[in-house]
């Protein structure tokens, strides 16, 4: 038996945390997977939080954990609202479309 | 208990001034001007109420807040600034319907979520401010939403600010982990230069800053953003975050990481170089003012930044004084393009200002001053600006960072000159209408009053400032 250790979690935070980064940047298709790459980096800090907090003994990640993943809900949503927008504009949300700025 | 809530009046007025005026905009027809008259005469009192509180350090609530000279000078500039960028932007908001109730209320949101930032003396308490600001500003960018480049620029500002307030999170979560708590002074205590993890989680939140205030290589999103959102929006985006931006990484290197400060100082160094000459080398082959400004103020926060970098109290002041002085002539060079209305429409581009200077003389001798003060010649504002950037640098000894920001500064003041050139040399092609703005006019008028005049009485900001950094 291994016993799991504040290493391991800080592992995994770190592994989802740059998935989450890649995701945005190696993403060609579509805006939505962006939208989910954005909350699996917030929920990789959660993870960070969350075990920092655990093996410290002090209360002040968790809640930090409850005010971030609040803020995440909101990005969420606007995140959301503005793909729709841009939907409505533009007829597409495909990565590739949006590049009618340039210089 | 009650002596706590009257520390956090400003605050305190300015969210209950919100909600009313939300309210008063959702139950009444056609309520943008009573709104947006309402949201002025709230971000003037704030100002007063500001203005009158004690001046001494109080820290409340698990000294998770803090209100100090430095907090509140930054807290009346971007007041001031937004009242400008606000009043001198009503009629082009009027003239591209994009008179909606919510756009003084977002804007009044946002400046709360600025004022935690920089009141905050906890991790939790800035990164939260730090949303409510971003948050607004996403809505602020796509707020033209029939508009296609204005939802294109909101769907960039979103991905790229949410990537980069990711990055200052996790680098928060590693400070917290490594130092056991989130409490500036505290973290500051904790810091040493042995502690490798927390020299890692520095680098993260000076990304998230540096993104914030669009200085290399993290500049991006800021031309196609500030092309893209209408103008009166580009030209908050370009004043008033990249002010919190530079107080707070001004507030970083003083208080949570004074102890890695060497660090620290060489990736602001890097950071700062990239900016001046991206700042002077890309401007050169735009055509649209906008994305001109865009480079203009890159370049103008390596200059600030090269102030900061500095690391010494000199370096900050001059950095503030830099930065003070960047608000007054942006607003000013902002408001110059809400007067360049041709049929109805306004006109963004530098080919449309050729030959103004015939037709409409005042215009042409406002942007003059504006585009000089900005390529920094004497006696104007910006001259001094920069003068006393470079006298801190080379009080610190660092001699490459002040002639590289010497270089780029000539290098800049090419791409000004040559829209001065087209202004007063080129053949006159169309003739803007007679355009009845009072609030840009007088915008102006101050901007220019301000430039020309600063060089007589400097010391009036210099002690301001000189007080601020006093502690």
């Amino acid at each position: 038996m291994i016993e799991i250790s504040l290493g391991h979690y800080l592992s995994l935070g770190a592994i989802i945390f740059f998935l989450g980064v890649v995701g945005i940047f190696l993403n060609r298709k579509n805006v939505i997977v962006i939208l989910m790459s954005i909350e699996l980096i917030l929920l990789a800090v959660n993870i960070n939080l969350i075990s920092f907090s655990i093996f410290s003994g002090n209360v002040v990640g968790q809640i930090f954990t409850m005010l971030t993943l609040t803020v995440a809900a909101a990005e969420a949503a606007i995140g959301l609202a503005i793909i729709v927008i841009y939907y409505r504009n533009k007829g597409s949300i495909r990565v590739e479309d949006i590049h009618g700025m340039k210089g | 208990m009650i002596s706590n809530l009257n520390i956090l009046l400003p605050e305190i007025f300015l969210t209950l001034s919100i909600f009313s005026i939300l309210m008063i905009g959702v139950f009444t027809k056609r309520s943008f001007n009573l709104v947006f008259n309402l949201s002025s005469v709230i971000l003037i009192i704030t100002i007063f109420i500001i203005l009158n509180s004690p001046t001494d350090e109080t820290k409340i609530f698990l000294e998770s807040f803090i209100r100090d000279t430095f907090s509140s000078f930054f807290k009346v500039l971007i007041l001031i600034a937004s009242l400008f960028v606000l009043n001198s932007s009503k009629n082009f908001i009027v003239d591209n319907k994009v008179n909606k109730f919510e756009y003084p209320i977002i804007i009044l949101i946002s400046i709360l979520g600025m004022f935690f930032m920089l009141s905050s003396n906890d991790l939790i308490l800035f990164y939260l401010g730090l949303e409510l600001q971003s948050l607004s500003l996403y809505i602020l960018a796509s707020i033209d939403r029939d508009n296609l480049r204005s939802s294109e620029s909101g769907i960039k500002y979103f991905v790229l600010s949410a990537l980069s307030s990711g990055l200052l999170l996790y680098g928060c979560s590693l400070l917290y982990g490594f130092t056991g708590t989130t409490n500036f002074d505290l973290i500051a205590n904790e810091l040493t230069k042995d502690n490798t993890g927390a020299i890692f989680a520095m680098v993260f939140i000076l990304v998230g800053l540096a993104f914030k205030i669009s200085a290399v290589p993290f500049h991006m999103w800021t031309p196609d953003v500030y092309e893209g959102a209408p103008t009166s929006i580009t030209s908050y985006f370009a004043v008033v975050p990249k002010v919190v931006g530079l107080a707070l990484l001004i507030k970083f290197m003083e208080i949570p990481f004074k102890n890695i400060l060497v660090e620290w100082q060489i990736i602001l160094i890097f950071i700062s170089i990239a900016s001046m000459m991206l700042g002077a080398v890309a401007a050169i082959v735009q055509k649209n003012l906008k994305r001109l400004l865009a480079y203009s103020s890159i370049g103008h926060i390596g200059y600030a930044l090269a102030g900061v970098a500095t690391g010494a109290i000199p370096g900050f002041e001059s950095a503030t004084i830099y930065i003070t002085i960047y608000v007054v002539m942006n607003i000013g060079a902002f408001s110059c393009l809400y007067l360049m209305k041709k049929n109805g429409e306004y006109k963004e581009n530098i080919s449309d200002l050729s030959g103004i200077s015939k037709k409409n003389p005042v215009l042409a001798f406002a942007l003059l001053i504006i585009l000089f003060s900005l390529a920094g010649i004497p006696p104007l504002g910006g001259f001094f600006a920069k003068f006393y950037v470079f006298t801190s640098v080379i009080q610190q000894e660092m001699y490459t960072l002040a002639i590289i920001g010497l270089l780029t500064t000539v290098i800049s003041a090419f791409y000004y000159l040559r829209i001065i050139k087209t202004i007063y040399f080129d053949d006159s092609v169309i003739t803007f209408d007679e355009v009845k703005n009072k609030t840009a006019q007088i915008t102006i008028l101050l901007s220019c009053g301000i430039l020309l005049s600063f060089f007589l009485y400097p010391s009036f900001l210099n002690e301001i400032v000189n007080s601020l950094f006093i502690n």
